[in-house]
């Protein structure tokens, strides 16, 4: 395999979406346009995040490719075995300390992310207002003018019908106090990460041929009234206490409710390499159970 | 350091992709030919080609083989693999008068200059089983050619005729043509509203038929009533002529099949103030013989054009809302993407609601937490 051919992309796809990336970069939660190409991977499968990075990766990086907080989940698989076939020299890893890019559907890693990182995420949705107009001229007008006045409207009629913003993941964030972005489908346990964080994020939307980037240290607020203030996921217990990993007995993190034959549920970390990373550290085997 | 080994998901991947060739081949027989593909289920190879955007028939037919006849699977691998193609340049732009013509009729005269050429079509087909070709004999399987051949007289027709639409438009009563615009290349660039209308034509070239048709049945039962007539529908095979690396004088490089239609709709004010009301015309063509696509898109081109002149009146009219809904290769993307799991999103919603319940039966987040294993069984 040539310089050329490394990485998939032709040499003048991967200069604009590197370009789109920059200017991305450049005004922060801004999206930026670009030809998303086609991929061999279907359509809302994360073709967006898989073209940035296509785009990013040398054979020095390691690479880290999630879906659902799982390594092993079959679309992270799919994505990995695809670039590592794509890029070669690159090496793949489950941990988040280890990687230097990090693919991503749908979370944000527990371990915290720090300066030389980079997050891709594959986004279905690139655009916050989506929720409240759907055609896309009006919404790039509403962007440049600042007007999220709908949103906030309809935070507010949440509030009066549900007693709850029912905005529950993608939850709408403004970028360094400017545009309003979509974070993806990441739940609201997550959002709180992007804010002044280590890292540079990326977000890739390949149907919608969008690219936006929240740069490190970048402050992120979500949409909240003064006085409702923004809350994440509780994962309470009926007398009060939080629920805990059934695994790692973590109860600082996002959990997956697991429902058991006969009744009953099972929680458990939703970041795998989170839990797996907390069991080794108990037990210096490193075995898992 | 090389590839890390991960859990599970791998080898059902790879499971799912073998079983998928054992169905094709479970119930015995002969492996489908792809040269008997591409000749003998032409009309869904055109669609591939169409709708995958390249003219590649062999490949489209090995598409077609491939993912077991699902036209939209074949169309996005033909599609695929044509991203990977590197874009050698453009061609000046063609004219449909230029088709070598196969089939060629007008629905808006009775007789046109160079006559109607009703060619191969099922328009008048009755509809009923021919159950002789349930088990056909090769000998009449290839006598069916052969014959028609032996006995066909030398062609009368010429290989190209004049558009129906050169004596309206010699008449004044059509749009005059307009400059050539610049052809926009929507696999390089992205389609940002408003766009000109070569992106609009590309985008629907490229458009799932059945799509396409939709839009257009929209306006045929009423929502924005064109009145349309099909001054002209041709299909042929269209000489490309490509600058010779050399010399820089065009010479022709192939052909390619194409099915191009023009329709006329309602009388429209003239392009300036005074002038006298003229025919207004919408323009389909696309890759291979697909007669319905062609005609769909020339009533979403004329459609557009509507609504780009007084504001979208009607969901056809909208560019926005019939160019980003009409590509099979993402829609039928994201409607499978449902299929991955959602569990991190969908333990987000559960959360949601389960506050939301506690909090209008007024409660606190501990009522609430309380709520929530009203159904634990603990």
């Amino acid at each position: 395999m040539d310089a050329d051919s490394f990485g998939f992309l032709d040499a003048g796809a991967r200069r604009e979406l590197r370009r789109a990336c920059f200017k991305a970069v450049c005004i922060p939660g801004y999206q930026v346009p670009y030809a998303s190409r086609e991929m061999p991977i279907a359509r809302g499968f994360g073709t967006g995040g898989l073209q940035i990075t296509l785009s990013l990766l040398t054979p020095e990086d390691t690479l880290k490719v999630i879906d659902q907080g799982a390594d092993d989940s079959v679309n992270a698989v799919n994505l990995r075995r695809f670039l590592l076939a794509t890029c070669p020299g690159v090496s793949a890893t489950t941990r988040t300390g280890e990687a230097t890019v990090i693919q991503t559907r749908h979370r944000v890693p527990e371990t915290a992310l720090r300066s030389g990182q980079i997050m891709v995420y594959q986004v279905p949705y690139p655009d916050p207002l989506q929720i409240v107009e759907p055609s896309e001229s009006r919404r790039r007008r509403m962007h440049a003018e600042g007007d999220y006045a709908r949103l906030w409207v309809r935070l507010y009629e949440d509030l009066v019908r549900f007693r709850e913003v029912a905005i529950s993941n993608r939850y709408p964030a403004r970028v360094h106090g400017r545009y309003v972005i979509d974070p993806s489908p990441i739940p609201r346990w997550d959002l709180p990460k992007l804010h002044r964080s280590a890292a540079l994020h990326l977000f890739g939307a390949g149907r919608e041929k969008k690219v936006y980037a929240v740069p490190p240290w970048t402050v992120v607020e979500p949409l909240a009234f003064s006085d409702v203030p923004f809350q994440v996921e509780a994962f309470r217990r009926a007398d009060g206490g939080r629920h805990a990993c059934t695994r790692c007995g973590a109860d600082d993190s996002y959990l997956d409710e697991i429902p058991l034959p006969g009744g009953g549920r099972r929680w458990q970390c939703n970041d795998q390499d989170h839990c797996d990373g907390r069991l080794a550290a108990r037990s210096p085997a490193g075995a898992a159970p | 350091m090389g590839y890390v080994a991960i859990r599970g998901g791998e080898a059902a991947i790879t499971e799912a992709a073998r079983l998928l060739d054992v169905l094709r081949s479970a119930a015995g027989g002969e492996p489908l030919g792809v040269d008997a593909i591409r000749d003998q289920l032409g009309l869904l190879v055109d669609r591939v080609c169409g709708e995958g955007g390249c003219w590649e028939p062999r490949l489209a037919a090995l598409a077609v083989k491939q993912s077991r006849g699902d036209p939209l699977e074949a169309a996005f691998l033909l599609r695929a693999w044509r991203s990977t193609r590197p874009r050698l340049g453009a061609t000046a732009p063609h004219r449909g008068s230029e088709l070598r013509l196969v089939r060629r009729i007008s629905a808006a005269f009775k007789e046109v200059p160079g006559g109607q050429v009703l060619g191969p079509g099922s328009d008048y087909l009755q509809r009923l089983f021919r159950y002789d070709l349930l088990d056909e004999s090769p000998e009449a399987f290839r006598s069916a050619a052969r014959d028609w051949f032996a006995g066909a007289a030398p062609a009368e027709v010429p290989a190209t005729l004049p558009k129906v639409l050169d004596a309206l438009r010699a008449e004044g009563l059509l749009t005059p043509p307009r400059p050539p615009l610049e052809a926009y290349d929507v696999t390089r660039e992205p389609l940002v509203f408003p766009v000109p209308r070569p992106a609009a034509l590309a985008a629907m070239a490229r458009g799932e038929t059945g799509g396409l048709l939709a839009m257009a049945y929209s306006t045929m039962r009423g929502y924005g009533y064109l009145h349309p007539t099909v001054a002209e529908l041709r299909y042929g095979f269209l000489p490309l002529r490509w600058p010779h690396p050399a010399t820089g004088q065009e010479v022709e490089a192939g052909e390619v099949p194409v099915t191009e239609c023009e329709i006329v709709a309602m009388h429209g004010q003239g392009d300036a103030e005074g002038e006298p009301p003229r025919f207004s015309l919408g323009y389909g063509c696309c890759l291979g013989h697909q007669e319905v696509k062609a005609i769909a898109m020339a009533m979403c081109d004329r459609s557009l054009q509507n609504g780009a002149e007084r504001g979208a009146q009607h969901p056809a009219e909208d560019a926005e809302f019939v160019l980003m809904h009409i590509d099979g290769i993402e829609s039928m993307g994201f409607c499978s993407h449902y299929k991955l799991p959602h569990y991190v999103t969908f333990q987000s919603d559960l959360d949601n609601l389960r506050k939301s319940r506690s909090k209008l039966a007024g409660g606190t987040d501990a009522a609430s937490a309380a709520l929530a294993e009203v159904g634990d069984g603990r």
